[in-house]
């Protein structure tokens, strides 16, 4: 269990069962009055925020929370496998898990696996992955500068903008935490 | 744009206080406002007193924790023997230095920090919101050269009457709860923090006055209204700076309320202090002559002179 006064930004929490990650904190303490630590959350599962304050005798659930560091090995149906860095061990995640994160795996790249109570529930992909453009129309010249960015696809379907310059079958740098165009790798 | 709502990229913990050097220009208007507000009291007839920072018997109050430190506590506040040099004729009184309250960290609380208490005999509470506004208002439009700054995107006309209301005309205006039936339901001090305080000292300074007499602490009850004391708290752009008594003179009621929060305290599992010695000898005589006193964080006030985000950026 935490106390309230380990309440801080950044931490995580289990509340009816969810975990849940600080986002914002405050500590308050109103004239003579009882202090408050008031928090900003955001369910980690759900992506679901909410409000909460608590006072100092308030006792907060710790939540089961285990980062494991694997390998992506291969994609079979909805179900992305994993192997265990150390143990080798399978973890078997869901695209619903993954969401976007799905365009950007890469095989045998190191990923990290947030566990909760044993369920996979978050995945943190390498930063950067490099990847091909498919499909994009010929920068044209002259245009203005309110309009650096043409749209394109990388060759598993994934839209992206990219700038005037990047040409069909250009390697980019791909970030995978926003899922935006970072620089080019090499050209055609 | 990646549609993937669980990667949440949360940042890092913060390590609680963070400790830096504040910039050159900060400590300069730190410096020069503590002197203004100096002048100001020293041009008023004040006396500048120094009292014991290590104290054996700390008020007892309900919620603030000492430090200890061998044997005795570091002051939460320099109340009690301030009132004690009020009692020995000291009519005019104020004070700067350190006080700490245990386990207050936060973007403006420190676990020490600078207090500006002063004191003045035959001075109504009322009157002491008066002299509060004139020192500050002075003191801040000379150390910012305008009649006006700006907190936190929040601009405060310096030239302005200060909005004064009641704790009780608050929660009618800014909660759906009245304010005894809020303490009734023991949510007083979250609605007061979520719900008043970001509403007060908008544009102008703001006195919240007249909290319900369990809430009186030092204070004396209103003659009129014994259901409110006479207390008040300052507020700038939704931060309190000050807090102030028309001073309970009466020494038995006084003894019996600090009892009372001892209890109180004890049932909180908080740690018991000593009997302020010196400060209950003046009750037991009803010594205390009829006073108002505040006590102001002028750490805060330099915040809000230099617009800064947290109190490291002012206070070493």
């Amino acid at each position: 269990m935490y106390n309230a006064s380990d309440l801080k930004k950044g931490l995580k929490i289990q509340i009816d069962g969810a975990p849940w990650a600080i986002t914002e904190f405050e500590f308050c303490k109103p004239g003579k009055g009882t202090a408050l630590y008031r928090c900003k959350m955001k369910n980690m599962i759900n992506g679901a925020g909410m409000e909460k304050t608590y006072r100092p005798t308030d006792k907060i659930e710790k939540p089961d929370l285990e980062e494991r560091e694997v390998y992506y090995s291969y994609a079979e149906g909805d179900m992305y496998v994993f192997s265990d860095a150390e143990t080798y061990e399978e973890t078997r995640v869901h695209a619903e898990v993954l969401g976007d994160q799905t365009y950007f795996l890469i095989e045998d790249s190191l990923c990290k696996i947030l566990f909760f109570n044993g369920q996979p529930i978050e995945i943190s992909l390498p930063t950067f992955i490099e990847k091909v453009i498919a499909e994009t129309e010929p920068g044209a010249r002259g245009d203005t500068a309110t309009n650096v960015m043409k749209p394109a696809k990388l060759d598993n379907g994934y839209e992206i903008m990219v700038p005037l310059f990047i040409n069909e079958g250009d390697t980019v740098k791909v970030d995978t935490r926003t899922g935006e165009y970072a620089e080019r790798v090499s050209k055609a | 744009m990646l549609q993937n709502k669980h990667n949440l990229t949360v940042p890092e913990a913060d390590s609680g206080t963070v400790f830096r050097i504040p910039a050159a220009s900060k400590l300069r208007l730190r410096a020069q406002l503590k002197k203004l507000m100096r002048d100001f009291f020293d041009e008023r007839g004040f006396l500048e007193v120094e009292t014991p920072v290590r104290i054996a018997g700390p008020a007892p109050e309900e919620y603030i924790d000492c430090i200890e430190a061998a044997g005795k506590f570091l002051r939460p506040s320099p109340e009690l023997e301030m009132k004690v040099l009020l009692a020995h004729g000291f009519d005019r009184i104020y004070q700067f230095g350190p006080c700490f309250r245990a386990d207050e960290h936060g973007w403006k609380h420190r676990e020490e920090f600078i207090m500006l208490e002063y004191y003045m005999q035959q001075c109504s509470y009322r009157e002491l919101m008066t002299f509060t506004t004139d020192l500050l208002t002075t003191a801040l439009k000379k150390s910012v050269g305008q009649d006006h700054l700006t907190f936190h995107g929040t601009q405060i006309d310096l030239t302005a009457e200060p909005e004064v209301i009641t704790v009780a005309e608050a929660f009618e205006r800014y909660t759906n709860m009245d304010m005894f039936e809020a303490d009734r339901q023991d949510r007083f001090d979250e609605l007061m923090v979520c719900n008043i305080e970001p509403n007060l000292g908008n544009g102008r300074l703001t006195y919240l006055t007249d909290y319900p007499a369990n809430r009186a602490s030092l204070a004396q009850l209103s003659a009129t209204d014994p259901t409110v004391a006479e207390r008040w708290e300052l507020y700038i752009a939704g931060v309190e700076l000050a807090n102030a008594y028309g001073e309970l003179t009466n020494g038995a009621e006084q003894l019996a309320r600090f009892e009372a929060s001892r209890a109180f305290r004890r049932q909180r599992g908080a740690a018991e202090y000593g009997e302020p010695a010196a400060f209950n000898d003046v009750l037991r005589r009803n010594a205390l002559p009829p006073c108002s006193g505040s006590a102001l964080g002028f750490d805060r006030l330099v915040m809000i002179a230099a617009d800064a985000e947290d109190i490291s950026e002012i206070l070493y």
